[in-house]
């Protein structure tokens, strides 16, 4: 077992873990953190997005000693500090972004990390940039335009109620 | 009653805050006291025997609590076919049995022969690798057409590997015969409809515990409908009472009909349970769900169109053989015959249809409905041979749809597959496609891509579906088991607010939302003082779950009856509250209201009332206000549209883009227009994934080559389009009290056709003669297709 | 996966003695190996995490070469590299997906040397040197084959040396489902010649395409590959495409990176 101490969601934890603990089992399992899922075995759906330092990554093909020191956020702190929804997921929620809700998170971590490089990106940076976060359910169309109006674009011409 | 939460408005999903937080409860989201965890021991080799299986080693490792085989379930019932068909001889299908655990024979890769409980995943997992099994190995039965020869059988006791070979409609067949003998123009297309797996972002996982005070289970299980999963269990597989099996399915991250069925994997942890005396859960893994999830599709056929010289159809004739797998899973039966062979006559007047479907059994997975369920089976070789023939003939892929076309003036309309359909306007929906798509500017737009060194090709289709898969009589005879109506009950709390319970359980399908919106819109009041309770058998009356579109159409349905009985009653109270005759009371905005008069009641103080009856006339009034109903509807629904697509393809490599894609569907009346469009987008991107990218593919020796996201192309963001989307042109279902015909499968059936045609005719347009292509219509297909041409 | 540990050491010298246990694995960004891992295909008794080591990260320019360590990330290498090497820059950009990019190292990928992955064929075609713990090895000799190398038991790529050629440009045709490519061509052009690499084709692993390197060579446009053909022959036949389409797209994503090359 190792010690691991990192930040999650403004919060220092510390606890120990065994060597091939991923960092989303010590969120799901250690943490109780279930907004983060796992929906492959091979890093391609996404579903397991947080952030680490800022920057978005598989939890799920990340080992929880890797993140020593690290500031880690997951879909559990992204809320606004009063509860509602944030930007981004306000325009998931508005753009009907979401229906299973499995791959909702991974998408959402995915997205705020695209628009922070990239904070006016079109249609294909958005699409190129989804390419590791895998929905069955909305056939991308709600996400992407969710995605363009969280960045203060005019979504009102692409065709959909 | 606001305009912006009834009937026919958009609210946002209330759903969607939890799952936006991340604080969506998912069946692996849920932890108990003293959960262990459930490893399968599953078969590396696709058909053998299983000379001997030894735990002794497993059992005495860290950590294991038990371990099961085949053995153990021996006592036990297998879990069954729900639909019994007949062979055109008469005689019922091959039945074999599908036990929890294999037993005597590994029939695919996959296959669970023995199971671990432990303490930890980990050391179950170490446990299940220290079983020893002794197969003898066979020679795999993957292809459908050499599964029928030979004496190599996946289930030995039935001696053939043949299901069923089934005749639609069999007194038909004399006729098609001799029509398609006759005719002026035979079009002929030979056709792989692609087996596909469905991939629902969350594996399944269920978790079972057993309290032995009262011999009472619970499972958390990843179902679409638990009722159904509870009465599979108890009536066939375990022989648990059922009102000592709570079945729950909590959130369920999509299903697409992969969760629709009771598996092996839900019997065994509530077996395990009851052995460890503790709670047993079993986490699918993404391996596990491309090799045991129930695939899609996977048939075979040959189909004929036969037509006189001005393009009238006169007869559809079609062989299909359909791959059901090594097991019968639970409508594997109903999918390719009730489903499919129903179908085909499509939109069109055609006065004959005939269709042969032999099941076949092979060792491969198990194969169930998906997303459409047969239909789009149906459409896409019906849609693909009527294009086929269009370019036969010389004529307009349109015009010739059009001409054969039932007109709206014919319904009820008795197609010649054998349905009755109640309502449409397919000229209407293809007026409409051809506006919202502006196909008069395909030519410029080609005339651009051909500039660009592409190819672009325009596709259309037209489908009808039968929908909200439900009425008992109808689908008694045509071999069900089951019932298929559904429940709900509406509680009006005595402070106002409401629960439902619904039979449906929602999987992305917002019902959440979209139920309140109907009662609502009924009492007036106001939306959010209702809530909708589901997926959990000790909560809701009965239900029969949510696939074929049945959600709003059969359990909806039951919504609104049970809330006109609520009605009824709320109105005998206050009639009694406002001293009048109960037949002078009107009911407008949530107020209950003596006609002509200005006296009148709240809603919610008749709710009040209810449960304060202390002046009540007991005789005629029973406190409370709680109603419940079954909705057992007339027909199926039947929900059509026109779909159109453009293409452009790299002839340098042979890539295919979807460009645009327009979907013009008659829903019936649409309650949530929001969520109905984000139901055809879902179905578009899976439809579309079928026709450019979805395989799963077996090698001879029964290996599932394409077993992860590395082989099996899931479509991607960058994939796909913006969809045009209209359901504006609906024509209201004429027998349930919504009007509904259902939304969910429309996209998955429309789409593959459309593309496909559309691939197509821009590979004819370079002068290429390709006249077919077998989906998944990859670069390396479409340019092998161009090379060959 | 089976139970291991996993240490982070701040040195190469440090990383290479923990190597030197029974069963030790060093571990890059882990994008491969924990995958791997998880299908219980590896079963290490350590891993050794490079993530720590300092000397091992960052890009930084000598002359004409431009040096990345060996536990840089790819979006370090899409961002940093851009101004003075953007076709290589370019490639980095395409890795993967974004959370990949951000895990993922040009070490683990060079000494992986997955026959679909893209590092060595930016490696091979840039005729980069490949730098060790130990040595210094030159590309055309490092990649022996599919997941060959001629690393030895514990020895770490410390950092990759990759000549700036004066223009370049690297062609993607992607595998539908990976997303690795299927076939991807580097091409680059030095003063004294040009070098084509071609990843994701061959059974052999990345290789040069020396009959188009000459032709190139001589005239630096789509045209001089006319004629040219690639053997199918030793090309990988899987569900995504048979040889005789690798074969036929590495003609065509080399011409495209021709034409594109800056």
């Amino acid at each position: 077992m190792t010690k691991v101490t990192m930040t999650i969601n403004g919060k220092s934890v510390s606890r120990d873990v065994e060597g091939q603990t991923l960092l989303v089992s010590f969120l799901r399992d250690d943490l109780h953190l279930t907004g983060t899922h796992v929906g492959c075995d091979t890093s391609q759906c996404g579903a397991c997005t947080v952030h680490v330092d800022g920057k978005s990554v598989k939890s799920c093909t990340m080992f929880a000693v890797e993140a020593e020191g690290a500031e880690v956020k997951t879909i559990e702190g992204m809320a606004n500090a009063d509860g509602s929804l944030n930007v981004m997921q306000q325009a998931f929620q508005d753009h009907h972004g979401l229906q299973c809700g499995y791959c909702t998170p991974g998408m959402v971590m995915s997205a705020t990390a695209l628009l922070k490089d990239n904070p006016k990106p079109t249609e294909a940076e958005v699409r190129k940039h989804l390419e590791g976060n895998i929905c069955r359910c909305t056939g991308y169309h709600n996400i992407v335009k969710a995605i363009l109006a969280a960045s203060g674009q005019d979504v009102s011409a692409i065709a959909a109620e | 009653m606001p305009k912006d939460t009834g009937i026919g408005a958009s609210p946002l999903r209330r759903e969607d805050v939890r799952f936006l937080k991340g604080a969506g409860e998912y069946t692996d989201d849920i932890k108990t006291y003293g959960e262990t965890v459930a490893v399968f021991a599953r078969s590396t080799v696709a058909n053998g025997i299983i000379k001997s299986i030894d735990t002794s080693v497993a059992e005495g490792m860290p950590g294991v609590l038990a371990v099961f085989t085949g053995a153990d379930f021996v006592e036990v019932g297998g879990n069954p076919a729900g639909w019994l068909i007949n062979s055109r001889d008469g005689e019922p299908m091959k039945e074999p049995k599908r036990p929890v655990l294999a037993h005597g024979k590994v029939r695919h890769v996959g296959d669970a022969y023995a199971a671990v409980i432990a303490e930890t995943d980990r050391q179950a997992r170490d446990a299940a690798e220290a079983i020893e099994i002794d197969i003898e190995e066979l020679p795999a039965i993957i292809d459908v057409k050499e599964a029928l020869k030979g004496d190599n059988f996946v289930h030995d006791e039935i001696g053939t590997n043949q299901c069923f070979d089934w005749g639609w409609i069999e007194d038909n067949r004399a006729a098609t015969d001799e029509a398609i003998k006759n005719a002026h123009h035979v079009t002929t297309l030979e056709l792989v409809n692609n087996r596909l797996i469905p991939n629902a972002m969350e594996p399944r996982c269920s978790m079972a515990s057993y309290k032995a005070s009262g011999d009472e289970y619970v499972l958390h299980t990843t179902s679409q409908n638990p009722h159904l999963t509870r009465l599979l269990i108890s009536a066939f597989v375990m022989g648990i009472p059922e009102n000592k099996l709570t079945v729950i399915a909590p959130d369920v991250g999509g299903g697409f009909g992969s969760k629709i069925y009771h598996y092996g994997e839900e019997a065994l942890v509530l077996a395990a349970a009851k052995r460890v005396g503790r709670p047993v859960k079993w986490t699918s893994d993404r391996t596990e769900a491309f090799l045991t999830d129930a695939h899609g599709r996977d048939h075979v056929t040959k189909i004929e169109l036969a037509t006189d010289a001005e393009g009238n159809f006169q007869a559809f004739r079609t062989e299909t053989y359909a791959n059901v797998g090594a097991y019968l899973s639970n409508f594997a039966t109903a999918t390719p015959t009730f489903l499919h062979g129903t179908l085909m006559a499509g939109n069109y007047t055609v006065p004959l249809v005939y269709v042969n479907v032999k099941a076949v059994f092979t060792n491969t997975a198990p194969v169930d409905a998906y997303r459409g369920a047969g239909r789009p089976e149906a459409s896409y070789s019906l849609e693909r041979v009527i294009d086929k023939c269009a370019r036969e003939l010389g004529m307009d892929p349109i015009a010739l749809r059009r001409k054969n076309f039932i007109k709206p003036e014919q319904y009820p309309f008795a197609s010649a597959a054998g349905l009755e359909y109640d309502s449409g306007n397919y000229d209407a929906l293809m007026d409409k496609m051809e506006e919202v798509a502006d196909v008069k500017g395909f030519a410029a737009r080609r005339a651009q891509s051909e500039a660009n060194g592409m190819l672009r090709g325009f596709g259309v289709n037209a489908y009808v579906e039968a929908c909200g898969i439900a009425p008992s009589n109808l689908v008694g005879v045509l071999g069900s088991r089951v019932g298929l109506y559904d429940a709900a009950t509406v509680r009006v709390n005595a402070t106002g607010n409401l629960s439902v319970m619904v039979g449906a359980h929602s999987h992305g399908q917002g019902h959440e939302t979209v139920f309140p919106q109907v009662v609502a819109e009924m009492l007036g009041i106001d939306a959010a003082s209702i809530d909708i309770v589901h997926g959990d058998t000790s909560k809701i009356p009965f239900g029969m779950g949510t696939y074929g579109s049945r959600s709003l159409a059969v359990c909806g349905s039951a919504v609104v009856r049970a809330t006109e009985k609520i009605i009824n009653k709320a109105k005998k109270i206050a009639a009694h509250m406002l001293e009048a005759a109960e037949g002078d009371i009107e009911l407008k905005d949530g107020q209950f209201s003596v006609a002509g008069t200005d006296k009148s009641v709240s809603f919610g103080e008749v709710a009040l009332k209810a449960y304060i009856p202390h002046d009540f006339p007991l005789e005629d009034i029973e406190p409370g206000l709680e109603e419940t109903a079954f909705y057992d509807p007339a027909n199926f629904t039947f929900p059509s549209g026109a779909y159109c697509c453009e293409v452009e393809v790299d002839p340098d490599t042979g890539k295919v883009r979807v460009d645009r894609f327009a979907a013009v569907d008659d829903f019936g009346n649409v309650i949530n227009p929001m969520v109905v469009t984000g139901q055809v987008h879902g179905g578009l991107g899976q439809g579309i994934g079928q026709a450019l990218l979805e395989a799963a593919r077996y090698n001879s020796d029964g290996q599932l080559e394409s077993a992860s996201y590395m082989d099996y192309a899931m479509p991607r963001a960058d994939d796909l389009p913006f969809y045009t989307v209209d359901h504006s042109q609906g024509t209201p279902c004429t027998h349930n009290p919504l009007g509904v015909k259902g939304c969910g499968e429309a996209g998955a059936i429309g789409s593959p056709p459309t593309i496909v045609n559309a691939v197509i005719d821009a590979l004819q347009s370079s002068g290429k003669n390709v006249t077919h292509i077998d989906m998944p219509l990859t670069p390396h297909r479409v340019w092998s297709a161009m090379k060959n041409a | 996966m089976y139970a291991f540990d996993i240490e982070r050491p701040t040195t190469v010298a440090d990383a290479v003695e923990a190597l030197k246990a029974d069963e030790a694995q060093p571990l890059g960004g882990g994008q491969t190996l924990i995958p791997t891992l998880k299908a219980r295909l590896a079963a290490p008794s350590k891993l050794v995490s490079l993530g720590n080591v300092k000397e091992m990260q960052g890009i930084s320019i000598d002359g004409d070469t431009l040096r990345i360590g060996g536990a840089t990330i790819h979006a370090t290498v899409a961002t940093e590299a851009r101004s003075r090497y953007p076709g290589l820059a370019r490639l980095a950009s395409k890795i993967g997906d974004p959370a990949v990019r951000n895990r993922g190292t040009i070490g683990g990928s060079i000494a992986n040397n997955d026959p679909a992955a893209c590092y060595p064929a930016a490696a091979l075609a840039s005729g980069a040197t490949i730098i060790t713990n130990t040595r210094q090895v030159a590309a055309d000799d490092f990649f022996l084959g599919m997941f060959e190398t001629a690393l030895d038991e514990g020895e770490i790529v410390t950092a990759v040396s990759f000549p700036i050629p004066e223009a370049s440009n690297y062609q993607k045709f992607v595998q539908p489902a990976s997303r690795f490519p299927l076939v991807g061509v580097f091409v680059a052009k030095f003063a004294d010649g040009v070098r084509v690499a071609v990843t994701g084709a061959s059974e052999g692993g990345v290789f040069r395409w020396t009959e188009a390197e000459q032709a190139l060579s001589g005239t630096f446009a789509p045209d001089a590959l006319d004629g040219l053909n690639v053997s199918e022959d030793g090309m990988i036949n899987d569900l995504h495409g048979d040889g005789e389409y690798r074969a036929h797209l590495i003609k065509i994503m080399t011409g495209r990176a021709v034409k594109a090359a800056s």
